[in-house]
C-alpha cells in the first residue's frame, strides 16, 4: 500500500490522498478536482490498465455522511492481479467530474450508465446519453430522493383496443 | 371405401363454425418471452408436455405468421412500444395470452421501470395466474382459449371490430395531478414517442 500512497503523497500533497483498508480492499479517497489525475498516475504510472468497474453512490439520509454522492472506481493491473479502489465524493446542484474515457475506454459505457442512474456529468465524454433508461427519460432512478414507483412514466402508454389493428 | 356408405353427401353448418373449429385447433403462438416464464413456456412446447396436441406447437417468430400473443414475463417500459407494435402486426384473428403474474399484473416488481400488468395497453383474453405458471396452466389457458375462440368467432372476426372500448384496467396514471407533465416514451403511432399528462379517457 505505502508503495502507491508515497508518491501520490508526494506528488499531490499530503492530505490530499486518505488511505483505508478494509478487509484487504485498499482505497484511496480523493477529493473531486484531483480525482482525474489521481486515476492519470494509476494508469500511467502504475500500471493499472483496467477498469473493473465504475459505481455510483447515493447518501442522502445516510448516517454521518457529509457528502451526497459517492464514485467508487474499481482498478485492476491485468500483469500482477493488484485491486485498488478509488473514491471521490461530489454534491449538488451540479455533481461534475472529467471523464476518464481517455484513460480506459471501458469506462464510456459505465459513465454512462452512472450519468443515467445518479445524474453525474462527466465532461468531455464522448457520447454521453442515458445508456439504459429511454432517452426521453427525465429524472435519476438511483437517487434516493427518487419515487420507488416512479412519477408515473410506466403507465404513460396509449392503450389499444380490440379493434385496432 | 366402406366408410362412404355411412357419410352423408352433404352437411348443412355454420360457416363461423367451421372457421372457428379450423382456427382454434391451430393457435400459432409468437412467443413474448421476455422472463422465466419463457422457460416453461420453452417447456411447453417440449416433447414431455407437447403443446402439440392441441395445434399450438408451430411456434412463429414473425408476428404476421402467428394467431396468439403469448407474453410470457415482465414487461418494462421501454419495452411496451415493442410489444404494442409486434401486436399490431399481428394479422387477425388473433389473441393474447398474458402468462405469469408478471405480465398480468407486475408480479413482485412495482417499480418504476416494470408495467403493472400488460392488460392496461393491449387486450388480453386468457391469463395465466404463477410465478412462473407449470406447463400445464399454459396448456389449460390454450384449452380455454380454444373455447373462448369456438363460442365467439366469427369467419371475417367482425366480434373485433365491435370492441372499439378499451376493456381492460383504467391507467394508473391518472392517479397523478392533472398539473404534473410526465413526459415519456409512448406514443408510438406519431413517431415522437412523447405523451403529455393527463390521459384520456
Amino acid at each position: 500500500m505505502a508503495f502507491y500512497e508515497v508518491p501520490l503523497r508526494e506528488k499531490f500533497g499530503a492530505d490530499t490522498v486518505t488511505v483505508e483498508e478494509f478487509r484487504g480492499n485498499r482505497r484511496f479517497v480523493v477529493p473531486a478536482e484531483k480525482v482525474f489525475a489521481v486515476l492519470t498516475s494509476f494508469r500511467q504510472q502504475f500500471g493499472f490498465d483496467m477498469l473493473c468497474d465504475l459505481a455510483g453512490i447515493d447518501y442522502l439520509n445516510y448516517p454521518n455522511a457529509k457528502d451526497r454522492y459517492g464514485l467508487v472506481y474499481a482498478l485492476t493491473s491485468v500483469r500482477t492481479g493488484e485491486r485498488v479502489f478509488v473514491k471521490t465524493y461530489l454534491n449538488d446542484p451540479d455533481p461534475e467530474l472529467p471523464s476518464v474515457t481517455g484513460l480506459w475506454d471501458g469506462a464510456d459505457w459505465m459513465e454512462r450508465e452512472v450519468y443515467d442512474m445518479f445524474g453525474v456529468h462527466f465532461t468531455g465524454h464522448p457520447d454521453l446519453r442515458r445508456i439504459l433508461m429511454p432517452e426521453e427519460f427525465t429524472g435519476y432512478p438511483l437517487r434516493k430522493d427518487y419515487p420507488l414507483r416512479g412519477y408515473g412514466e410506466r403507465h404513460n402508454f396509449p392503450s389499444l383496443t380490440r379493434s385496432e389493428g | 371405401m366402406a366408410l362412404n356408405r355411412y357419410m352423408p353427401d352433404y352437411l348443412v353448418t355454420k360457416l363461423d363454425y367451421v372457421a372457428n373449429l379450423a382456427r382454434k385447433h391451430s393457435l400459432w403462438p409468437m412467443p413474448f418471452a421476455t422472463a422465466c416464464c419463457g422457460i416453461e413456456l420453452m417447456a411447453t412446447a417440449s416433447s414431455r408436455y407437447d403443446i402439440a396436441r392441441f395445434g399450438s406447437e408451430a411456434m412463429r417468430f414473425s408476428p404476421r405468421q402467428c394467431d396468439v400473443m403469448i407474453v410470457a414475463g415482465r414487461v418494462v417500459m421501454k419495452m411496451v412500444p415493442v410489444m404494442q407494435r409486434i401486436w399490431l402486426q399481428m394479422s387477425e384473428p388473433k389473441w393474447c395470452i398474458s402468462m405469469g403474474a408478471c405480465a398480468s399484473s407486475g408480479g413482485v416488481f412495482d417499480t418504476y421501470a416494470v408495467v403493472q400488468g400488460i392488460d392496461r395497453f393491449i387486450p388480453v383474453d386468457v391469463y395465466v395466474p404463477g410465478c412462473p405458471p407449470r406447463p400445464e396452466q399454459l396448456i389449460r389457458a390454450v384449452i380455454d382459449l380454444q373455447e373462448k375462440v369456438q363460442r365467439t368467432g366469427t369467419i371475417d372476426g367482425r366480434e373485433f371490430a365491435d370492441r372499439t372500448t378499451f376493456e381492460g384496467p383504467a391507467p394508473l396514471a391518472r392517479e397523478l395531478g392533472a398539473e404534473d407533465l410526465v413526459v415519456a416514451p409512448g406514443d408510438f403511432k406519431t413517431g415522437s414517442r412523447f405523451r403529455h399528462l393527463p390521459m384520456v379517457n
